[in-house]
């Protein structure tokens, strides 16, 4: 992943092996929906700078393109503005000549609406409901692009291609798709490399990986040395991140590794054969949403008194109602939908909540009171509203005035900010002439060029 | 008796997606990982009893290459959105982690 780092020793030695291109993922859904939200890339500023630096004077100085997807964290327009600016810095600051496409990925609503209306979308398992009206109050809506924006970026002659939200197979199988390899050797090498050495029996650190595909198998490696790839780690990628072990959906077709073997070459080296693509019948587009879910702000505290401990249902139970009562008193317009008091209670079931199979408490109990409102003044009004009954509610078996939970913050509350959800999980059925992916292409030094 | 970890090199969990969560139950050794197969106990029913999904929400498979199980269920709560716990999913697995599973011909 951009920005967690490699060994630039690793990229050398890689470069020396004399590869076609070098591709790198860039972003995923993994850690939420905050960076497709915001445009915000969740790794530092400093850190992309520093792999896309060596990676853009690698591929200039042996002549080969360099591959970006999923820019800036999510793969939203403004995530791909933000790793453009930084790329332009490296370019001007390293005095590079080259050609770079950005595609773009974000989608348009009046067009969605439409494809929804026509029957062109379909809801994949475990979606949440697609309307017009969520199509209107996203955020960002990205559609997750194949290979096909890259290969036409790479056969209009760019050198970097900087791709929106792609899949993640999709950066490192379009190149040898485009020169004709076997698309079962590309896809499956593509799902290996994407993670970088995760495919690797022990690895310490981010790093990197090298593919040679040779006809219907492909041999996987690490550049350096000291990691060793066996066919187990690199059967065991294919269950990364993934659903289904043997399955890879793309938007033009499935990689089927049902019937792949992997054999050791040496004792780093491993040999992939059998892997199959199959083209599907219907290209799609998945298409991915974001939506604002509010306004938090929380507060951590911690229980040590063992009789609030004996029965913290029951006390937080009378938080809940005295907090709603206290709400009342101070908003009489609101209703009870406005708002949201959440207890995350650490040391009993705060890792899986309603799923936790033991739910059993300790000695002390974390607390994490979490509270959620349509605008920051008012969630940040519950939440210091939630944290002085918590504080003061009568426990049972004491007499008098109680203080109940442990603050080891001054200025006790925490401002979330805005918080996201993702809100949409649907393909899309574009027809040829649709352009769901804007390519614009730019030389360097300067000179603007023609937009497609 | 033994303890599910015991004859795992690794039991992991993370995100397929935003909306789904998917388990690996990595085996050791092919002897152990056959012998799970045989005696069939990673099954849908103990995903859907530990994690309180219907049965038919359970996909389970079993992955010779990797010598591991993969068993992939809904997640209660998308990902990073209100209410959830973890939002890359990572700390589900710990109930399997010392699940007792009996061990057959080794025992």
């Amino acid at each position: 992943m951009l920005g967690t780092g490699f060994p630039e020793e690793s990229l050398q030695k890689g470069l020396a092996m004399r590869p076609h291109f070098i591709g790198v993922d860039a972003g995923s859904t993994d850690s939420g929906p905050t960076d497709l939200a915001t445009g915000v890339c969740r790794y530092s500023e400093a850190a992309y700078r520093r792999d896309l630096k060596l990676l853009l004077a690698g591929a200039v100085e042996n002549n080969i393109p360099l591959i970006i997807g999923s820019a800036g964290g999510a793969g939203g327009d403004k995530n791909v503005d933000w790793t453009k600016g930084l790329i332009e810095d490296i370019i001007s600051q390293l005095n590079l000549s080259l050609k770079m496409a950005v595609i773009y990925s974000g989608q348009d609503k009046d067009w969605l609406k439409q494809k929804l209306a026509a029957g062109k979308i379909r809801l994949l398992e475990n979606a949440p409901e697609l309307t017009a009206s969520v199509i209107d109050e996203s955020i960002t809506i990205v559609g997750m692009m194949g290979s096909e924006p890259i290969i036409e970026a790479l056969n209009n002659g760019a050198n970097v291609v900087l791709a929106g939200r792609a899949t993640d197979t999709s950066i490192f199988a379009s190149l040898p798709i485009m020169n004709g390899a076997h698309e079962g050797s590309a896809w499956h090498a593509a799902k290996i490399l994407e993670c970088g050495a995760a495919a690797v029996e022990h690895r310490p650190s981010p790093d990197c990986m090298f593919a040679t595909i040779q006809g219907e198998s492909f041999i996987i490696q690490a550049p350096n040395e000291a990691l060793r790839c066996t066919p187990t780690s690199v059967a065991a990628h294919s269950l990364y991140e993934n659903a289904d072990p043997f399955k890879i959906i793309e938007p033009s077709g499935i990689l089927d590794t049902t019937d792949s073997i992997y054999e050791a070459v040496n004792d780093k080296v491993v040999k992939v054969t059998g892997s199959k693509f199959e083209k599907s019948e219907k290209f799609t587009i998945k298409l991915e949403g974001t939506r604002l879910a509010g306004y938090q702000t929380i507060v951590v505290a911690g229980i040590r008194d063992p009789l609030i401990l004996e029965s913290l249902d029951k006390f937080l139970e009378s938080c809940e109602t005295s907090i709603k009562k206290r709400i009342k008193n101070t908003y009489p317009d609101l209703s009870e939908d406005d708002w949201k008091v959440h207890f995350r209670v650490y040391g009993r079931n705060g890792v899986m909540e309603k799923r936790e199979p033991t739910p059993v408490i300790g000695h002390e109990v974390g607390l994490i009171i979490e509270a959620t409102a349509q605008t920051q003044k008012l969630a940040s009004s519950i939440a210091s509203v939630a944290r002085h009954q918590t504080l003061h509610v009568s426990v049972p078996g004491w007499f008098g005035f109680t203080s109940n939970i442990a603050l080891p913050y001054g200025a006790n509350d925490l401002v979330r900010g805005p918080v996201y959800e993702f809100n949409i999980n649907a393909v899309v059925e574009p027809d040829p002439t649709d352009e769901m992916f804007k390519t614009f292409y730019f030389d360097y030094p300067k000179v603007e060029s023609e937009v497609k | 008796m033994a303890k599910l970890r015991e004859v795992c090199r690794l039991i992991r969990s993370k995100n397929a997606g935003p909306f789904e969560l998917t388990f690996d139950i990595m085996f050791a050794e092919e002897k152990t990982y056959l012998e799970a197969k045989t005696l069939n106990y990673i099954n849908r029913e103990l995903f859907a009893q530990i994690y309180g999904v219907r049965l038919e929400d359970v996909k389970l498979y079993a992955y010779d290459p990797a010598i591991s199980f993969k068993v992939t269920i809904p997640r209660l709560i998308v990902s990073g959105a209100l209410g959830d716990s973890d939002v890359y999913g990572c700390q589900q697995f710990a109930p399997l982690a010392n699940l007792e599973i009996p061990t057959g011909s080794i025992a």
